[in-house]
Parts: structure tokens; sequence; C-alpha cells
């Protein structure tokens, strides 16, 4: 048991207190000169690692991520919030991935880091896909508890509460296994800055990502457009409930 | 001695602005014997010649030469790595003071929340410049500078807690410690295990900082002093562990041979004993911060706690003071951009006569003020930081102008803000009253920005005493080739530098003289600090167009508009820039499209 190492695959995002704009064209949202940071979900994944570790139930934390070089700063971050190494599969400058290649390098990762544990965030918050982990569960053929809000470590299996639409579920999976965060697994802690600091000393390896498999070329997910949400119209004042009811049947709301 | 004025003018000592060695022994023309109840001489040194010119820009500038190396291009000092640092750091920290820290609460139980002081000392801020090998952040001013901006955009009493500690308080240790010194004490201070705090204002001096009456007297045997005396109004008072203290020492003179007092530093700790405090000051602002009076009863410090040198006193303050002052200005910068968020976020959401009042040219003319005194003071904190970082030794008067400038800005611009928000300014839930009440300290303390502007003006006319013929010369061919900066500035400056002290000491009653001396000063100040502040926004929006940054037509703007509207209104002075009408809407309108974040569009020193 004192040997299980965790693999938390995490992701840089556009940060949540930003306001995001599609750049001109409609192909991407505008990335120059704005703040990214570790997609919040990541962070709690991260966080239940750290924990294991502190708690002595797990050995090692590693954080790996598919990216461009400047993931390395997210891993840096990962890094002085505890993870003890860190992994970039690289992606050339300018190369997108979605979901399924990320799946993919994180598999190539875990068959040669032999977790036992692979901890993700249930979705990253730039595109909501809900997938990554999922897929990474198929490739690897491993029992997975998506949306997390309690894990515990046993001998050769994890206990994992999950957040479903009609309650709690409680599912045992056989180690290994693929696991997703949800919001209430825990609260993260901050990255201080001493640790900040110490993080610039621990490993971080860069792998590029057709080494470990990853295809060339576009990603299979492909983007076909991004749009602006349309500006808000202006709100209408009704005198009564009548009223508002005959509008909202009007426009075909009730 | 440098700067005797008249007797009773300033009262410095002949070492207030003891930080460069440059200027020892220049006799500025004007200058008259010093009486002895100024202050001891220093003790002669042989007349040195000028280490070299001062590349100084303000230095330059009372010279009438263009000392254009540490303005242009405007510097860039950290490292790819350094950035990378700087970036990763900027996030916890202002996460910290987004979620955690909560002014208000500080405010009103005027000091900070326990729990916050703790989350404080684990992340990492009071050891920001500390050396890596002694715990701390080892963060260069530039690095320190945009960390101090995120303070200052969110509480200020929590801005003075820690500046009181590195800024100051345990400053002299980092410039002046011996080696044994800093390992006993640098790792405690880096993790906030001990707090420090800076004593030098006393119940009789203030500003006339070489009057204290503190004093330390040696033991027979030599091994330590005994310290006795009172300090005011000393932040982190009630807390420290650590204390820097000034205080009067007998010092042999090694020519007569008489003993004369001097001012040593001291590092006291509070274990020591015969250290106590009184009950924490109630403030107009900054109440989050602790303000005590400090008493030292026959403390007993050892010998090996002088802190510069026996008699190197005053020279460890001012060069203490010297060296955080540009930190005054970066926090100030911040506190700008809050309160320019804070006025955006209302003006774009707030209706009057059937419209966003953000629309109204009265309300942009005041967010496009704003904008500009935050970009002016925010150019100067980095511009001097990088100046310090490449190791430029003259940047004292540019570190006074920016402290000067960026403490009236902040209070300009939270008027402003207050007014802008109308009734709900002056409320106090919106947190701008605070930030009024806060920052109107930073205009008086770590030198009064009248004294400032004196030293400024005086520090000035040091340079140009030594090189007066050669001023003359340079004057006629004003400035060189860059006529940006000609004309009009030159022509006051001239005027000032050589009408006003060549004369005025001559044919004024002496009655009245300290005075006069006094408003002609303050007017050369006015002018070196709006100078100063024209060549820094050029400086930095011209780097900023050359690479492209996605600022960089705003920042034209900016720059443009403050050389060519703002500037007359203040000084006088006015650049030659053509007619640059209605950028005040079209400022006014960029921040409220950018709601008031420049960080999201704002290229350098990490995101925000």
């Amino acid at each position: 048991m004192a040997a299980l190492r965790v693999l938390v695959g995490v992701k840089r995002v556009i940060d949540f207190a930003v306001k995001v704009r599609v750049a001109p064209g409609g192909a991407a949202v505008q990335t120059q000169g704005v703040k990214h940071s570790l997609n919040p979900f990541c962070e709690i994944a991260l966080e239940e690692a750290v924990r294991l570790r502190e708690a002595g139930a797990a050995a090692e934390v590693v954080v790996a991520t598919l990216g461009t070089k400047a993931s390395q700063e997210t891993l840096r971050t990962a890094l002085a919030m505890g993870a003890d190494r860190a992994v970039l599969a690289e992606l050339a400058e300018g190369a997108a991935a979605g979901p399924r290649e990320v799946a993919v390098a994180l598999a190539a990762l875990a068959r040669r880091l032999q977790p036992q544990l692979v901890l993700l965030g249930k979705q990253a918050i730039d595109d909501d896909c809900n997938q990554t982990g999922q897929i990474l569960a198929a490739i690897l053929d491993w029992p997975q508890g998506t949306f997390a809000s309690r894990v515990s470590l046993e001998p050769g299996a994890v206990q994992v509460q999950r957040e479903v639409d009609g309650g709690l579920e409680t599912l045992r999976l056989r180690l290994p296994a693929v696991l997703t965060a949800d919001l209430r697994l825990n609260e993260p802690r901050y990255a201080t800055l001493p640790n900040i600091m110490k993080a610039k000393k621990k490993p971080l390896e860069v792998v590029p990502a057709a080494d470990l498999g990853v295809p060339a070329g576009p990603p299979r997910l492909r983007l076909l457009q991004l749009q602006e949400p349309p500006p808000r119209a202006g709100g209408e004042k009704v005198e009564s409930v009548e009223s508002l009811l005959g509008k909202l049947r009007h426009a075909g709301r009730i | 001695m440098i700067l005797g004025f008249s007797d009773d003018f300033l009262g410095f000592p002949d070492d207030f602005l003891g930080f460069s060695d440059d200027f020892f022994g220049i006799l500025p023309p004007f200058s008259r014997p010093c009486s002895p109840k100024l202050g001891p001489p220093r003790p002669r040194q042989p007349p040195q010649k000028p280490r070299g010119e001062s590349k100084s820009f303000a230095v330059g500038m009372f010279l009438g030469r263009l000392n254009a190396e540490q303005v242009f291009p405007y510097p860039s000092v950290l490292t790819e790595e350094q950035e990378q640092t700087l970036r990763e750091l900027v996030g916890p920290l202002s996460r910290f003071f987004e979620e955690v820290n909560n002014p208000f609460k500080n405010d009103a139980l005027e000091k900070v929340e326990d729990e916050t002081m703790k989350g404080l000392k684990e992340l990492g801020a009071f050891g920001l410049q500390v050396p890596l090998e002694f715990g701390g952040l080892g963060l260069n001013n530039t690095q320190y500078a945009r960390l101090v901006q995120i303070v200052g955009q969110h509480d200020l009493g929590v801005g003075i807690t820690l500046g009181a500690h590195q800024s100051i308080g345990f400053k002299g240790l980092l410039l002046y410690g011996t080696p044994p010194q800093k390992e006993k004490y640098l790792p405690r201070l880096a993790t906030g295990e001990w707090v420090a705090a800076f004593c030098l204002t006393e119940p009789g001096s203030g500003s006339d900082a070489a009057s204290i009456r503190t004093r330390a007297t040696p033991s027979p045997c030599g091994s330590f002093w005994t310290l006795d005396g009172e300090k005011i109004w000393i932040s982190n008072g009630g807390l420290a562990e650590l204390f820097t203290v000034f205080a009067q020492t007998p010092v042999r003179d090694e020519r007569s041979g008489e003993s004369r007092e001097r001012i040593t530093a001291f590092l006291v700790e509070r274990g020591f004993g015969g250290v106590t405090h009184g009950p924490s000051e109630k403030k107009l602002g900054i109440r989050a911060s602790n303000t005590t009076s400090l008493h030292f009863d026959s403390v007993r410090v050892p010998a090996q706690n002088v802190l510069g040198g026996l008699g190197g006193g005053f020279k460890v303050a001012m060069n203490i003071l010297n060296n955080g002052r540009f930190g005054m200005a970066a926090a100030m910068a911040g506190t700008m951009r809050g309160l320019l968020q804070a006025a955006v976020a209302h003006a774009s959401t707030r209706t009057q006569f059937g419209a966003k009042i953000h629309k109204f040219g009265a309300i942009q003319e005041k967010l496009a003020r704003m904008a500009l005194l935050h970009y002016v003071t925010e150019s100067m904190a980095f511009m001097i930081s990088a100046n310090m970082d490449r190791g430029d030794p003259d940047f004292q008067i540019e570190a006074a102008i920016s402290k000067i400038f960026g403490s009236e800005a902040a209070w300009a611009v939270a008027d402003e803000c207050i007014q802008i928000m109308g009734g709900m300014g002056f409320m106090q839930e919106q947190g701008v009253e605070r930030v009024l009440r806060d920052l109107r300290i930073f205009r008086i303390f770590e030198g009064t920005n009248d004294i400032l502007r004196l030293f400024v003006a005086l520090q000035g006319f040091q340079g140009l005493g030594a090189q007066l013929r050669g001023v003359q010369a340079a004057l006629r061919d004003p400035l060189g080739n860059v006529g940006v900066l000609t004309g009009e500035v030159t022509r006051r400056l001239r005027s000032w530098i050589l009408g006003v002290p060549g004369w005025i000491f001559g044919v004024l009653n002496p009655e009245i003289r300290p005075k006069e001396e006094q408003f002609a000063l303050k007017r050369v100040a006015d002018a070196a600090i709006d100078v100063y502040a024209m060549a820094v926004v050029l400086s930095r929006a011209s780097r900023s167009l050359n690479s492209g940054l996605p600022t960089a037509q705003h920042e034209r703007l900016l720059a443009l508009s403050w050389c060519q509207e703002v500037k007359p209104g203040i000084s006088g002075i006015s650049g030659e820039f053509g007619n640059f009408g209605g950028k005040f809407g079209i400022l006014g309108g960029i921040w409220v499209d950018f709601g008031g974040k420049f960080g999201e569009f704002w290229g350098d020193f990490g995101e925000n």
C-alpha cells in the first residue's frame, strides 16, 4: 500500500475570473495576455492526491498534462501545491488537443508510470467536455469512479462516493482505477510562495506528445465555430400575473 | 558639508542626502558654513573627486543634460525565469487577498485578523526579499514591487504591517547586516515568526531625524550598550520582536580626539528586557496596522548588535528609507487600480437620466484622469525598481519623486472615485472611504511629501554646484536633440535653476529667507516631478509600442494625454504634442470596456 503511486492529470485553462472573448474569426478565444490558471476541478483532484500522500496512503504524486510549453507554468503550480514530480506531454506551439488526445497521452503515461490510481477533474472549465476520465478508463480498461465527492483507499481497492442525480452512490473499485473529482471532494489549499520557490527544484520531465502515441494533426473533436453569447435583451415589466403568463405563452415558454 | 543652507532651515545633518558618495565634498555655490548645532559633521573624508558622472535622469535634469540611459528605453530587468516566477507568485497572492483577507474586518477590529496573519506568514509574505538561503523568497525589487501592488490594491492596513516589517523593519539588516547578524535573525524574520519594526521617530523628532534623543551608552568593558529613550508611532510596535533602533552615541573624532554625538543603529530584541510598548494608537486610517509608542529602559544591547557601524546610523536610516520608497509607489499604483475598478464598476452599471453614467463626458474625464495618474505612478515604480535591480547607484531623487507623486495621485484618484460613486462612495460598505482614510498617511510618513520636495530640489542642486560652469554651457543647448522634452520644460527649469537660488539668498532679509527658499525649492521640485513623470510615461509607452503589446495603443493615448493635456493644469509645463483633444472620452471608454480590469490585457508584469 505504501508504494501506491497516484497520477493526476491537470489542464491549463483561462482563469475563471476572466471574461472570455472570442478572437476575430470565431475559431478560438482570445488567449494572449489573458490570465490562465490550473483548472479548478484539477486542483481538487490534485489536493485529494496530496492528502492521500500526506496521510501515508500514497507514496508519490505525479502530475501530468498534455499541452504546449506554456503548460509548464501550470505544472509548476501543481508542484507547489504538493505534487512530487511532473510530466509535460508537449504539443508543438499552436497545436490543439481534445479529450481523446489527452486520454491517449495519459494512458501512455499510466502504462509507463504504473500508478494504482489516476485522479482527474470531472471536467475543465473551458470546454466543459467531461470526457477525458471516461475515455481514459476505457483505453486502460480500468474501473472508473466519476464525480467523486469522497474517496477512501482500502487494501487493493478504493471506495468512491459519487454525486449522481438521485443523490449519492457509493462504489468500491478494484485498483488500479480512474477517478474524477467533483466540487465537494475537498477544498484545495493555496500554493504558498515558499513552496512555489521550492517547486522550481522538483523534477519536471518533458516528453514529446508524439512519443506517447498522441496522433499528429487536428484533434478528433472538431471545433466548428465560436460565438459570443448574444447581448442580453432588455427586460420588460408586466402589470399582473395574467399578463406575465400571457406573454410567456405567446413566447412559447409555457 | 553639502547642504548648508541656513542655520535654522532644515536642520538636516550634512549627510541627510548621504547615499551616494558622488556628492560628498561638493559645495554648492550658495552654501555657507554649517553651524555646529545642526549636528555633527561627518568625519572629514579627504576631498573626493566625483566618482564619474551620475547617470540619474533627475540629476541630469538639474544639470540641464539629458541622462537618458536610466530612462530610455524603459528598463526591463527580469530574466525569463524571474518573470515566470513572478507570474506564479501573482496568482496565489491575489487569491489570498480576494478570498481570505477581509479588509473591512481588519479595519473594524483595528488589527489584521489572527487567521489572516497566520495565512500571510504561511504564504511567505513576510520574507519576500530575504535571500533564499535564509528562508525567504529572494525576490528582486521589480518582483517585490509587483507583489506589493497586489497588497496595495486590496488592503493598505495589511500593506503597512508587511511593509513596516520588511520594507523598513529589517531592511537595514539586509543592507548592512554582518553575516552573523543575518544568520541569526533573517530565518525567523522571513517566516514571520518574528515581526520587525523600524524605530526612528520620537516625540521631539520627526522630519528632523537628526535631533533624536534616544541614547545608547557603551559599557566600560565595551561588550554592550545601554539604550534609553522613547519612540513614537512605530508601526508593528506592539507585535515586533526585533527593532531597528536609532540612538545617539558618543563617537570619538579621530582628529580632535573629542567625543561627539553621532547616531548609531542597533538591532534590539524585545527579549533583551526593558523594551515595552504603549497602547495601539487610534488612527484615521491603516487601522489594521499596529502603531504604538516604544520605551527603552536601560536595555542591554550586545555590542555585536550595532548595525552599519558606530556613528553610521543616519546613513543607515536614510538608506533604508531611500531603498523602500519605490515600494510605496508600487503600493499606490495597486491602490489606484483597485479604485479604478470600483469607479468603473459603478459608472458602467449606474443609470441616471436614462443612460449609464459612464456615457457622460464628466464621468469619462474623471476616469481618464484617474487612469493617467495610475499609469504614471505604475510606470515610475517599475522604472525605479528596474534601475535599482540593475545596480544603477543613483535612484534616490527618482524614488522620492515616485513617493510624492504616487501618494498624491492616489489621494486624487480616491477622491474622484468617491465622487463618481456619489452617495454610494460615501458609504462604508463600498470600502472606498476606508481606502481614502488608509492612503492619507502615505503623504506623511517615510519622509513627508513636503520634506521630500525639498530633498528632490536640494539633491538636484547639489550636483549642479559642482557643474555650474558646465551647466551654463549645457543650458545654452538645452537637452540636445531630444525634442520631446525641450522647450518650455527646459526654459522653466533653467529659470529656476539659474535664477532662483543664485541670488535669492543674497537679496532676501534673513528673517524671511528660509521660507522663501522653501517656496522656490518646492516649485523646482514640482517641475522636476513633472519632467520625470513625462519622461517615464513616454518611455514606457514607447516600449509597449515597440514590442507590440496589446495595450500599446492605449498606452500611447495615455502618454500623449499626460504630456499634452494634464501637465499644463498642474505645473504650467506643456509638451509639444499637437492637439489630442477628445482623448479623455476614449480613455474613459477603454477602462469601462475592460471592466476596470487592466490585468486582462495588461501584458507585462504578470496577469492579475
